[in-house]
């Protein structure tokens, strides 16, 4: 089974596999896996960008829009569904996605870097001095509802939201995984590699890395409700930009080969910064930092470039076949 | 009959430097035509005006009767005019029928599809078809990153072709190719395209080659054409020879 009807195929049975590992994971393990996909939504964001030659240092901009949208929804209309809080976020992530996409679409490397980096510093100083929403100190949220379904206690209340979680993971991954092999996906590898030659087969450079911009800031919105679900908190430090360099480093932990990676290596830097702050407080940081380090030397594609070495791949011509010309 | 091509008093000016002056040309269907011309003629500000790449200062680009000065590459791509390069452009850290794979798709309409994937049944028909046109087959999975310098002029024409374009500019199809290659490479070229109504513009340095591919040609000197007309008027035209060739012909 291949193509589309493939990739929603391995989603669902990948999804039948998340609920049952979290039945049986410890409990401390749900949260952290909870958040990890939350996060690693955001960095699927970049991914896709990074496919077509673009990083966002300014991610947190769309996860901050995501998460306040859930937050002011819950706390000023009273909404506690968490399918309706995280389409609001989607909605929020959206609507600064149509409006700041067109404009950052035709600026390339560090310009396009810089200015989605100012523009997270500049929605972190504005909410930092927004006390209807809560100033630096943020807001607090309580634990949603699932379809009218209200889980008692905190244990059944986490694993609710964990399926949620991964169910919303699962759909955005699989989405994404058929619009990276698309003829737009494939569109946008081939803007990374030569503008030129896209613009003379018909198409537009800018078009691809805008839409591109929108798939990324939907999923930042997406990963922010969530967070802000999971955390039960939110503040302006959701746009800051260390929150946003995090993203990136999950993108480059990850590469931009495969979706799965993704999560993966979310995942993995949750459990790090998890297990790091326990034994080694205030050290995180370089915890991470040699994590990093040893993925760019050892692995500079990323943790999803492994699957590409398992393949069988001929990248060179024989002699023989470099003759064929004469 | 209009004219497939036809181009009123282009001028282009970079500084103190005239790229192209009063170039007014008509080209016919089906043609083929070899610009020729040393180093800053003009002959690729030409090209490059004619694919959008440049915008004259001032003059009209006419296809098939519609004026398409100034349009973006792309749009002129829409009317019907392909090109290749000096460098081939390619996507480098794809392979080889991922190349073509997108340049058909994208001809079919489906660059705004995010949902139908790239490598589709009636893309490989078209792909194995273009394959064997241009000779590439033995190619087909690898990284295009990875090939010789002459398989890379056919993709990059190949590539150009996909679009099934009424006007296609080759911009020097020989150039980087071993002097041994260099015919092999043309007739793989021309009969790859033999069976479309494809009118062909190559700009070339070679002169054999342009004898034996072009039934027209254009001399090109400082910007201006100083020559027009069959090959073998052309090549043995004094100016020509003093300018151009050096009295090669």
């Amino acid at each position: 089974m291949t193509g589309v009807v493939g990739t929603l195929a391995a989603a669902a049975i990948a999804y039948a596999a998340l609920a049952l590992a979290g039945y049986a994971a410890p409990n401390w393990l749900v949260p952290v896996a909870t958040l990890a996909f939350s996060k690693g939504l955001v960095a699927l964001g970049i991914v896709a960008l990074m496919r077509g030659g673009l990083v966002s240092f300014g991610q947190g901009t769309f996860y901050c829009a995501g998460a306040y949208a859930a937050g002011m929804a819950m706390r000023s209309f009273g909404i506690s569904d968490a399918t309706l809080l995280v389409a609001l976020g989607a909605i929020a992530g959206l609507i600064l996605g149509l409006i700041i996409g067109p404009l950052l679409a035709g600026y390339r490397g560090i310009f396009f870097a810089t200015l989605t980096l100012a523009l997270s510093m500049i929605v972190y100083g504005i909410l930092n001095k927004t006390y209807s929403l809560g100033g630096s100190d943020g807001l607090n949220l309580h634990a949603p509802s699932f379809f009218g379904y209200h889980p008692a206690g905190s244990e059944s209340a986490g694993y609710a939201l964990f399926l949620f979680t991964g169910l919303v993971t699962v759909i955005a991954a699989a989405l994404c995984r058929v619009h990276f092999d698309s003829v737009r996906g494939l569109l946008s590898h081939a803007a990374r590699d030569n503008e030129i030659r896209v613009e003379y087969l018909g198409a537009s450079v800018r078009w691809v890395n805008g839409i591109n911009f929108v798939i990324a800031a939907v999923l930042g919105g997406v990963g922010g409700a969530l967070s802000a679900l999971s955390l039960g908190h939110i503040d302006p430090d959701f746009a800051f930009w260390t929150t946003s360099g995090e993203f990136v480093f999950l993108a480059i932990l990850s590469g931009y080969v495969s979706v799965t990676a993704v999560f993966i290596a979310a995942i993995l830097v949750e459990l790090v910064r998890s297990f790091s702050s326990q034994y080694f407080p205030n050290t995180w940081q370089g915890a991470l930092g040699i994590f990093l380090l040893l993925i760019i030397l050892f692995l500079p594609g990323g943790l999803g470039s492994l699957s590409l070495r398992l393949r069988p791949i001929r990248a060179k011509p024989s002699r023989a076949e470099s003759e064929n010309l004469k | 009959m209009t004219a497939l091509l036809q181009t009123i008093d282009l001028q282009k000016a970079f500084g103190a430097v005239i790229a192209a002056s009063d170039i007014s040309v008509a080209v016919e269907h089906g043609q083929k035509l070899g610009l020729i011309g040393n180093n800053g003629a003009g002959k690729t500000t030409f090209i490059n005006i004619v694919t959008g790449h440049l915008k004259p200062d001032a003059g009209r680009v006419m296809l098939d009767g519609k004026d398409i000065t100034g349009l973006a590459p792309r749009q002129v791509r829409r009317n019907g005019v392909s090109r290749s390069f000096q460098i081939p452009q390619l996507f480098t850290s794809l392979t080889l029928n991922q190349n073509l794979l997108l340049a058909l798709a994208v001809l079919r309409g489906e660059g705004i599809s995010s949902w139908r994937p790239a490598r589709s049944d009636a893309g490989m028909v078209e792909l194995d078809d273009l394959l064997d046109r241009f000779r590439l087959r033995a190619y087909r999975e690898h990284t295009v990153a990875v090939l010789p310098g002459g398989v890379r002029k056919l993709v990059d024409v190949a590539m150009a072709v996909t679009q099934q374009p009424k006007l296609l500019l080759l911009d020097e199809p020989t150039s980087g190719v071993a002097a041994e290659e260099k015919f092999p490479l043309m007739d793989v070229i021309m009969h790859a395209i033999e069976r479309t109504e494809t009118t062909v513009l190559f700009v070339e340095h070679d002169m054999d080659i342009v004898s034996r591919y072009a039934d027209r040609v254009l001399a090109f000197y400082a910007g201006r054409i100083i020559a027009d007309g069959k090959p073998g008027a052309v090549l043995s035209n004094e100016e020509v020879q003093r300018y151009v060739t050096g009295g090669a012909a």
